[in-house]
C-alpha cells in the first residue's frame, strides 16, 4: 500500500455498508413532514464502503502526511516547534471539552479563569497592558490590531490618519491586513544590513500616518536595532507602533515589545506557544495593547472582580471580531505550555532557537549564499546556492530535500532576494538532527554541481513527482467529479 | 542571460516603455519574466485609468510570487492587451512583443527619469 493513491469515492461499491444504525429515538418522525423546499431531490452521493475500507483508506492517506512528528520541518517564519503531549492531555479534559459557550458565567468560572490567566501571562511576557484572545489566527490578529489603531485615532477625532507604514521585508499579511482595514500602505525600504532605513522613514512621517507595522526580529532574522529611535519618531508624529508577533520566539522572557515602545501587537499561539498548526489551522492570534487602548478591545472581554470572573462588553469597544471567545482549545494548549515551562525555563526558548539557527547558518554558508552576514536570531535567509552557474534554483533545492525526508524550508520569501531560502530550525531540535540536515543540504549543493539535471527533476522518491504548478494555478481541479483520467 | 532591446526606455522596477508619437506601450522586461517564473495571471488596468509614474497600475502573478506593476510613465490608458487575460504565459514567451497597456503620455519630460538599454543592462547584471 506504499503507493496507495485513491480517493474514498474511488473505492466505493454500490450496496456496500460499513455501519448499522440503532433504533431511532424519535418515534414516528418522518422526512415527509419536512417542507418540500427543505427536502433534497436525490439521495446524497456518499461513498459506500466497509469499515475496514475506511480504516485502511485513512491510515494509508495519513501515512503520506508530513509533520513535526514525522521529521525536521525548518519552515521559516512558521516556528514549527514540537508541541509537547501534555498540551494535548490538558486540552482533552472533559471538564473543558464539554463546555458550551452559552453557559452561564457561574457555571464556567474555570474556563474564564484560564482565559484571564493566559491573557495575563501574555501581557507579562509582552510588556503590554491587556490582551484579547478572541482573534482566530495571526492575520485575523493583525486586522484586529489595525482596527484598534483606527479606533484609537477615530475616538480622538483625528480622521486624517489613513496610512500605515510597512517595511519591504514585512510578511505579506501586513499590507494585506492594512488594505482590508481600509488603510493605505506606504513602504519603507531596508538598509543593506536588512533593517529599517531610518533616514528613509523620517520623511514619510506626518499627520496622515496612523502607525507603522514592524516585525522584530524581522523576516531576515535580524534584530531591529533602531527601535527606540523609530518609536520616538513615529510617536512624535502622532502614530502608533504595531508589533507583528510572528517572530516573538527568540525574545521570550528576554525582552518585551511593550518596553520597546510598541502600542499594539499580535501573538501567534500556534507558533511561539507550541500549539499544532499547518494544513490551515486552527490557529489563535491574541492581540495585546498598551494602557491607552484597553477600552477599545473587542467584545466579549473576560474581567476579574474579586475572586470571580465575568464577561463584559465595553461602550468604546470596536465590537466583536469572532464567534464567542475565539479558538478556546488552542488557548488551553498555550496555557499548558507556558505553565509547564515557567518563568525561568521560558528564557531558554529563544537562546536555543537562536543558537540552532546560527549553527545551521554558519555550517552552510560555504555552499549557500548568505546575503546578510552576522549573528541572526531564530531564523535566517540564504539567497540560493553559492554556485549559480549550474542553473539549479532554490525551488530545485527545496524539491530535492523532500527526497532526503525533510520538509522544505520557506522559499522565495522574503521578496528582498530572488532566490530566498528561509530556514528556522526552532529550539526543539537536537544537534544530531541539525547535523543530519546540514549534511543533506551539503549533499544537494554537491549534486547541483555533479548532476544538475537530476536535481532539477527532483523529487524522485516521493509518492508524487514534481507537480506542474503553472497548470495547477491556471486550471485547478477542485472536485473529484472534474477529474478526468 | 536576459535580453535587453535597444530603443526602449526602462524603469528600475523592470518595466519597459516604447514611445510612438504621443503614445507609449508598457510591458515587463525579459529579465523580469525570467525572475518571476511561469506567469499565471496578469491583473490588467482598465481603459481610461490614469497612471502615475512610479505608481502601481496592475500586477503579475507567477507560481513564485505576485508582483505589482509600476508605471514607467504618467498617462491615460487607451488600450489594454486583452490576449494576456487568457494567455498570461505570453509574457514568458516574449516579454518585449507582448505589451500590457497602451497609454497617451501626459508629460514627455518624465522620460528623463527612465534608463536606456545600456544603463538597464548594467542593473540586470
Amino acid at each position: 500500500m506504499k503507493y496507495y493513491n485513491k480517493l474514498i469515492f474511488e473505492i466505493s461499491k454500490p450496496g456496500r455498508v460499513g455501519y448499522s444504525l440503532p433504533q431511532s429515538d424519535f418515534g414516528n418522525y418522518s422526512l415527509a413532514d419536512l417542507p418540500q423546499t427543505l427536502r433534497r431531490e436525490t439521495p446524497a452521493e456518499l461513498p459506500e464502503v466497509s469499515e475496514l475500507d475506511v480504516v485502511r483508506h485513512y491510515t494509508n492517506v495519513s501515512n503520506k502526511n508530513f509533520g513535526v512528528e514525522t521529521g525536521f520541518y525548518p519552515l521559516g517564519s512558521c516556528t514549527m516547534k514540537y508541541n509537547p503531549k501534555i498540551n494535548e492531555e490538558m486540552a482533552a479534559m472533559p471538564a473543558f471539552t464539554t463546555l458550551h459557550p452559552r453557559q452561564s458565567e457561574e457555571s464556567v468560572q474555570g474556563a474564564l479563569r484560564l482565559y484571564y490567566e493566559l491573557a495575563q501571562a501574555l501581557a507579562e511576557i509582552s510588556g503590554l497592558a491587556e490582551f484579547t484572545l478572541n482573534p482566530f489566527a495571526g492575520a485575523h490578529g493583525e486586522l484586529t490590531g489595525l482596527m484598534l489603531m483606527r479606533q484609537y485615532h477615530i475616538k480622538r477625532g483625528d480622521l486624517k490618519r489613513t496610512k500605515v507604514i510597512v517595511p519591504d521585508s514585512a510578511h505579506g499579511t501586513n499590507p494585506a491586513s492594512a488594505a482590508v482595514c481600509g488603510l493605505e500602505i506606504v513602504e519603507v525600504p531596508s538598509t543593506p544590513e536588512g533593517t529599517i532605513d531610518v533616514a528613509k522613514l523620517e520623511p514619510l512621517l506626518d499627520d496622515t500616518i496612523a502607525g507603522i507595522m514592524m516585525t522584530n526580529p524581522n523576516t531576515l532574522g535580524i534584530f531591529e536595532k533602531e527601535i527606540p529611535q523609530i518609536a520616538k519618531l513615529v510617536h512624535g508624529c502622532g502614530g502608533l507602533l504595531y508589533y507583528d508577533g510572528a517572530n516573538l520566539n527568540p525574545l521570550l522572557g528576554r525582552c518585551r515589545p511593550g518596553d520597546m515602545g510598541f502600542d499594539i501587537m499580535h501573538i501567534n499561539l500556534h507558533k511561539t506557544f507550541s500549539t499544532p498548526h499547518g494544513g490551515g489551522g486552527p490557529g489563535s492570534g491574541p492581540v495585546g495593547v498598551a494602557a491607552a487602548l484597553v477600552d477599545y478591545l473587542p467584545r466579549p472581554r473576560v474581567v476579574k472582580h474579586g475572586d470571580r470572573y465575568a464577561v463584559e462588553g465595553g461602550a468604546d469597544s470596536l465590537g466583536s471580531v469572532s464567534g464567542f471567545f475565539g479558538n478556546f482549545g488552542v488557548m488551553m494548549r498555550a496555557y499548558a505550555y507556558i505553565l509547564s515551562l515557567g518563568k525561568e525555563q521560558i528564557k531558554h526558548v529563544g537562546e536555543l532557537a537562536t543558537l540552532n539557527a546560527n549553527y545551521v547558518k554558519e555550517s552552510l554558508k560555504d555552499c549557500y549564499y548568505l546575503p546578510i552576514e552576522g549573528i541572526c536570531k531564530h531564523e535566517f535567509v540564504f539567497d540560493g546556492l553559492l554556485d549559480k552557474s549550474t542553473g539549479v534554483t532554490t525551488l530545485d533545492v527545496a524539491k530535492r530535500l523532500l527526497d532526503y525526508g525533510y520538509h522544505a524550508p520557506t522559499i522565495y520569501f522574503p521578496l528582498l532576494f530572488h532566490q530566498s531560502i528561509m530556514i528556522e530550525p526552532t529550539e526543539t531540535e537536537s544537534k544530531e538532527t541539525l547535523d543530519e540536515f546540514i549534511e543533506a543540504m551539503r549533499t544537494v549543493a554537491r549534486e547541483a554541481i555533479d548532476d544538475p539535471e537530476m536535481v532539477k527533476s527532483a523529487p524522485h522518491v516521493t509518492p508524487v513527482r514534481r507537480l506542474d504548478e503553472t497548470t495547477a494555478a491556471k486550471n485547478p481541479i477542485l472536485r473529484f467529479k472534474d477529474l478526468n483520467y | 542571460m536576459s535580453t535587453v532591446l535597444d530603443g526602449l526606455y526602462y524603469s528600475e522596477s523592470h518595466e519597459w516603455l516604447k514611445v510612438e508619437g504621443e503614445f507609449g506601450y508598457i510591458g515587463i522586461t525579459d529579465y523580469a519574466q525570467h525572475q518571476l517564473g511561469s506567469v499565471v495571471y496578469v491583473d490588467l488596468p482598465e481603459v481610461d485609468d490614469e497612471l502615475n509614474q512610479g505608481e502601481e497600475f496592475g500586477a503579475v502573478e507567477s507560481v513564485k510570487a505576485a508582483s505589482d506593476l509600476l508605471s514607467p510613465i504618467s498617462g491615460t490608458v487607451v488600450e489594454i492587451n486583452e490576449a494576456l487575460e487568457d494567455k498570461p504565459e505570453l509574457l514568458n514567451e516574449d516579454a518585449f512583443n507582448n505589451w500590457i497597456c497602451k497609454v497617451t503620455i501626459s508629460d514627455p519630460e518624465e522620460l528623463k527619469n527612465l534608463m536606456d538599454a545600456e544603463a538597464y543592462k548594467a542593473i540586470c547584471e
